[in-house]
């Protein structure tokens, strides 16, 4: 793309008299055409998940949620809850279950001494993602507004995302036959609602954050509370804040 | 002009090299789609083809426009936190037309998915153990979903 010194005067001086918003609109309203002109501003997002770990009752309604949302074929999760068991000793031996996602809930398996609970786990939307950088034909990609989404159109089904993931969030789909993941609701958080599975979930377990939003209130979440990401030492840049996150978590 | 004698071939490999080029030039444009490499190594268009994907959970505030009342008994109780779809599933045809008549779940299945005792659950969760708590009675002889703890 080339610009000649008169249109990069007339942009520059449309920035400078308009607002960035009334810039983006203005060809639409001289057009006739103002409903056409784009009011979700990717600029002004920077999109993250919070997820508090002691709220988590592990009732499988985000996982219902999302599946019915996003039509996630069955045996297949873009987002699931995770049982954990930590024995008082030996601590290493930990015992993870998630029978169907937690998509039916979980039968109730009693132990004696340690500790129990459930981790909600989902796409990171990492800011530096593994995913991103391992696609060969550029169908995964980090939107500017935070997100990790795939183009469907381009991906070719290599699966190498799907190894690259550090958090088993990418399956590829057996009809599309394309790498399908969690978009955070893409389609629904650009029209000012929440994700399904924040929609769905009953203890407010998972929150939805815009860390460019300063009213959110994710910034007194993160400065007053104990926040892990998952798996920080591989420095992805992960977006899913969690509460609570016991050490026994991978 | 000496100097073009002997130049031909020169000539013929500098418009073989001008021909590769204008190839080139013209595959890649071709290829490439439009808009390509605007906000990043990736199709601008993709990222609406991912908005456009439909709406299944119209979201609490389309409930609460048509149910005031019970959005106003819910805010009383202990259940208030809970957006309608959490229980009732994903209602957007009926946000849409109200003709669509949603179908009510199942209540014991419903309450015990979140309620029924699990040793790996909160502590400060409330939860029973359907048997013992009830006999096999239905939760709605007692509590009202919207509504659900005694004396609110």
């Amino acid at each position: 793309m080339s610009t000649n010194r008169r249109e990069f005067l007339t942009e520059c001086g449309k920035y400078l008299f308009l607002t960035s918003a009334a810039t983006a609109a203005l060809d639409f309203v001289i057009d006739g055409k103002a409903e056409a002109a784009p009011n979700y501003m990717m600029t002004d997002h920077w999109w993250a998940m919070t997820i508090d770990i002691e709220k988590c009752i592990g009732c499988g309604n985000c996982v219902r949620a999302c599946a019915e949302e996003n039509n996630v074929p069955v045996g297949f999760f873009r987002t699931w809850v995770e049982r954990y068991y930590v024995p008082d000793f030996p601590s290493t031996k930990v015992e993870v279950d998630s029978p169907n996602g937690g998509k039916d809930g979980f039968p109730d398996q009693p132990h004696t001494g340690g500790k129990s609970f459930f981790v909600p786990k989902m796409c990171n939307h990492c800011s530096d993602s593994p995913c991103v950088q391992v696609c060969p034909v550029g169908a995964t990609f980090e939107t500017p507004d935070g997100l990790v989404l795939v183009d469907e159109k381009y991906c070719i089904g290599c699966r190498y995302c799907v190894q690259a993931c550090p958090y088993g969030c990418r399956y590829i789909h057996p009809e599309k036959n394309t790498v399908d993941k969690c978009t955070l609701c893409y389609h629904r958080i650009s029209k000012q609602l929440e994700p399904a599975c924040c929609e769905a979930c009953p203890t407010g377990c998972r929150k939805l954050a815009d860390l460019k939003d300063p009213k959110d209130p994710v910034h007194e979440f993160l400065r007053v509370n104990s926040i892990q990401v998952l798996k920080p030492h591989m420095a992805t840049g992960a977006k899913a804040y969690y509460r609570g996150l016991d050490g026994a978590v991978r | 002009m000496r100097i073009w004698k002997d130049a031909g071939h020169l000539i013929r490999l500098a418009l073989l090299l001008g021909m590769l080029v204008v190839a080139f030039l013209v595959i890649r444009r071709a290829v490439i789609p439009e808009g390509f490499g605007r906000y990043g190594h990736f199709r601008p268009a993709a990222l609406e083809d991912v908005r456009a994907h439909p709406i299944h959970f119209a979201g609490r505030a389309a409930c609460e426009a048509c149910h005031p009342d019970v959005m106003e008994l819910k805010q009383k109780g202990k259940h208030a936190g809970l957006s309608c779809e959490a229980c009732h599933g994903p209602l957007a045809k009926h946000a849409e037309d109200p003709e669509v008549k949603p179908v009510l779940p199942k209540v014991v299945a419903l309450c015990s998915r979140c309620h029924e005792a699990n040793s790996a659950r909160p502590k400060w969760f409330p939860q029973v153990n359907t048997k013992e708590h009830s006999g096999g009675e239905s939760c709605e002889a007692c509590h009202k979903p919207h509504k659900p703890k005694f004396g609110e």
